[in-house]
């Protein structure tokens, strides 16, 4: 189902088939161009495969940015061990809506790309983490499964090239953290979400003390294209070591949010006003999360810029996951980060003191200071907490608490003092709620 | 059907049962503690919520302790030791809902139904939580009903849901 109209400047190769009707089915998936990239696969070499996506300047899309090609390279493939993939739909990084689009709407270029990632790393069996709250995707994917197993695109020997491959489901219950690749795994095994320490990376000790190739939904749905037109091809759409299109997950206070396929290199101005319908009621732009909330916010004067994952690591912020809110006048900020450090205090896993008890106290903090019970030497210490925990967790879930908090606390200092002396929050009300 | 250590085993409805034996096959030899977290939650849907004695019966057919099932019921969100309502109604009040209004449609709620965060309705019919991001940020607010996604909803459009649920019930 589409959920919102598509835009003229998209870029529309993981949403090709997005609209058409029956896009779920594999009928419609082989009518257009379906499984020629597998096919393509099973008569190169798995380091020529490897090579391809290489040249893809394909990257992580789950919000890291990994160099793809360069990981699966990780992965040995000549060990004695059996190799798994693990597919992240985990999706739970606020902003983001993409990986539950594809799924929805193309479940089997979804398992090509996986098959493909299986004939690169000698993987034979692979698992699509979905979070919980996502169960219609569960039934999506299984009816999708079952359907490439009865017409022989999964099982044994699939469409006699010789190569098998099982794929299967496996739902999460509601953990923000069990998106974090070794927490996933930790959480696959059975057990709590925990994080655990790297080295060794995934790619070599991973799920069940094994080999191990985890990627997210559109990183792998990249994958057909990349194999059936070329490497270069897909490189060749955005800037350099940055290629390809990105499912851009635009929100806020913008005329027209919604999901869109934009090359990678778009402008983040152009993409708020030619693609996002411009700000709202008139109102003016404030600031913007350009890729989830665990990224430094942009403020309206650093928006000027092209939306890669080199350009955004240049101004100490991050692409990210793709979920780019954008914010109003109207916005207050303390809020914005009370509510952002609430959500990590939460989500926190609890297993780092440095996380588990920096982002309750920057919670608490956050709480009495929007209240209007804060003190001016609150303003310094909340970034300086935050910066506490900065590269001192197991995983980056400290890191995404911090990053975010420190870039609202120094780059909108103004509606912190707007805040002291008990004064009431000066935009409670003040903006136009009710959607209209 | 025979006691187990003294309590009868548990059974589902047959949807259930072979969804659990699928379950159970589709991990690596050995690896069934890998099946322990879906089949509580698919457990929870049909049964309610998670009892002692569900906890009891998926270690018995995952191959593990009592209380390696135990330990993780407190970590995932979805997983609830007491019973919900039979409509939960989960409203996003993170950053994108937020800005348009989550706050205002949380507290509506909250007043309609009477409940606050994770109580329920002396009937049963309902329950509240103010959750996290569900992944329908550009079409917020956002909210859901037990698993079924409602996207741009207006306290108005809200009150409709619910009368709707309450019509059905």
């Amino acid at each position: 189902m589409l959920y919102n109209e598509p835009s003229p400047l998209e870029v529309k190769i993981l949403t090709k088939r997005f609209g058409l009707a029956n896009s779920e089915s594999l009928d419609t998936y082989l009518a257009t161009d379906g499984y020629k990239a597998f096919l393509k696969a099973v008569e190169m070499s798995p380091e020529q495969i490897v090579e391809e996506v290489k040249a893809s300047a394909l990257r992580g899309r789950g919000g890291a940015g990994f160099p793809t090609g360069l990981k699966w390279s990780f992965v040995p493939r000549t060990s004695p061990k059996p190799k798994y993939i693990i597919i992240n739909a985990d999706e739970s990084e606020p902003g983001t809506c993409k990986d539950r689009l594809l799924m929805e709407n193309d479940p089997h270029q979804l398992i090509e790309g996986i098959l493909i990632a299986g004939r690169a790393v000698d993987s034979h069996k692979g698992y699509i983490y979905i979070r919980g709250e996502y169960r219609y995707l569960i039934d999506v994917m299984d009816r999708a499964i079952a359907e490439s197993y009865s017409r022989g695109y999964l099982g044994k020997n699939i469409q006699g090239t010789g190569f098998d491959f099982d794929l299967y489901t496996h739902t999460g219950a509601g953990a923000y953290e069990c998106g974090e690749e070794t927490a996933l795994l930790d959480s696959i095994e059975g057990k709590r979400g925990i994080p655990r320490m790297k080295p060794p990376f995934p790619a070599v000790v991973g799920a069940w003390q094994s080999p191990t190739l985890l990627n997210n939904v559109e990183t792998l749905s990249a994958i057909p294209a990349i194999i059936r037109d070329g490497g270069a091809a897909f490189a060749a759409l955005g800037p350099p070591k940055n290629g390809g299109t990105r499912m851009v997950c635009l929100s806020g206070h913008i005329n027209k949010p919604g999901v869109y396929e934009l090359p990678m290199g778009f402008n983040l101005l152009r993409m708020i006003n030619e693609v996002g319908g411009g700000m709202r009621n008139g109102k003016k732009l404030k600031a913007v999360v350009p890729g989830g909330s665990s990224c430094p916010l942009l403020t309206a004067n650093e928006c000027d810029i092209s939306m890669d994952y080199d350009s955004l690591a240049k101004v100490k912020s991050m692409l990210g996951s793709g979920g780019t809110v954008v914010l109003d006048e109207n916005t207050c900020m303390v809020r914005f980060a009370q509510r952002i450090m609430m959500f990590y205090a939460h989500e926190s896993c609890g297993w780092c003191i440095p996380c588990r008890e920096g982002t309750n106290w920057l919670k608490k903090m956050l709480d009495r200071f929007h209240s209007g019970a804060g003190q001016k030497s609150d303003i310094p210490l909340i970034g300086e907490l935050s910066k506490n925990m900065l590269g001192r967790t197991f995983c980056a879930l400290g890191d995404a608490a911090a990053m975010p908090t420190i870039s609202i606390v120094e780059k909108f200092t103004d509606d912190f003092e707007a805040h002291l002396n008990g004064k009431p929050c000066p935009y409670q009300h003040a903006a136009d709620l009710v959607m209209a | 059907m025979e006691p187990v250590n003294g309590a009868m085993p548990m059974t589902f409805s047959p949807e259930l049962e072979a969804r659990f034996a699928k379950l159970l096959e589709s991990y690596p030899p050995g690896r069934t503690r890998s099946a322990v977290v879906p089949m509580l939650l698919y457990a929870q849907d049909e049964v309610g919520h998670i009892s002692n004695e569900l906890i009891e019966e998926v270690a018995r057919r995952c191959q593990v302790k009592p209380l390696q099932v135990d330990e993780v019921v407190g970590y995932y969100s979805m997983l609830h030791r007491k019973p919900l309502g039979k409509c939960h109604v989960q409203v996003c009040t993170n950053i994108s809902c937020l800005i348009l209004g989550a706050d205002d449609l949380y507290e509506h709620a909250s007043k309609k139904l009477g409940i606050g965060h994770k109580e329920v309705t002396p009937d049963g019919q309902f329950s509240l939580e103010e959750v996290e991001c569900m992944g329908a940020c550009s079409w917020a607010p956002a909210i859901q009903l037990n698993y079924d996604f409602h996207h741009h909803v207006t306290p108005e459009k809200l009150d409709q849901l619910l009368a709707d649920v309450r019509k059905a019930q």
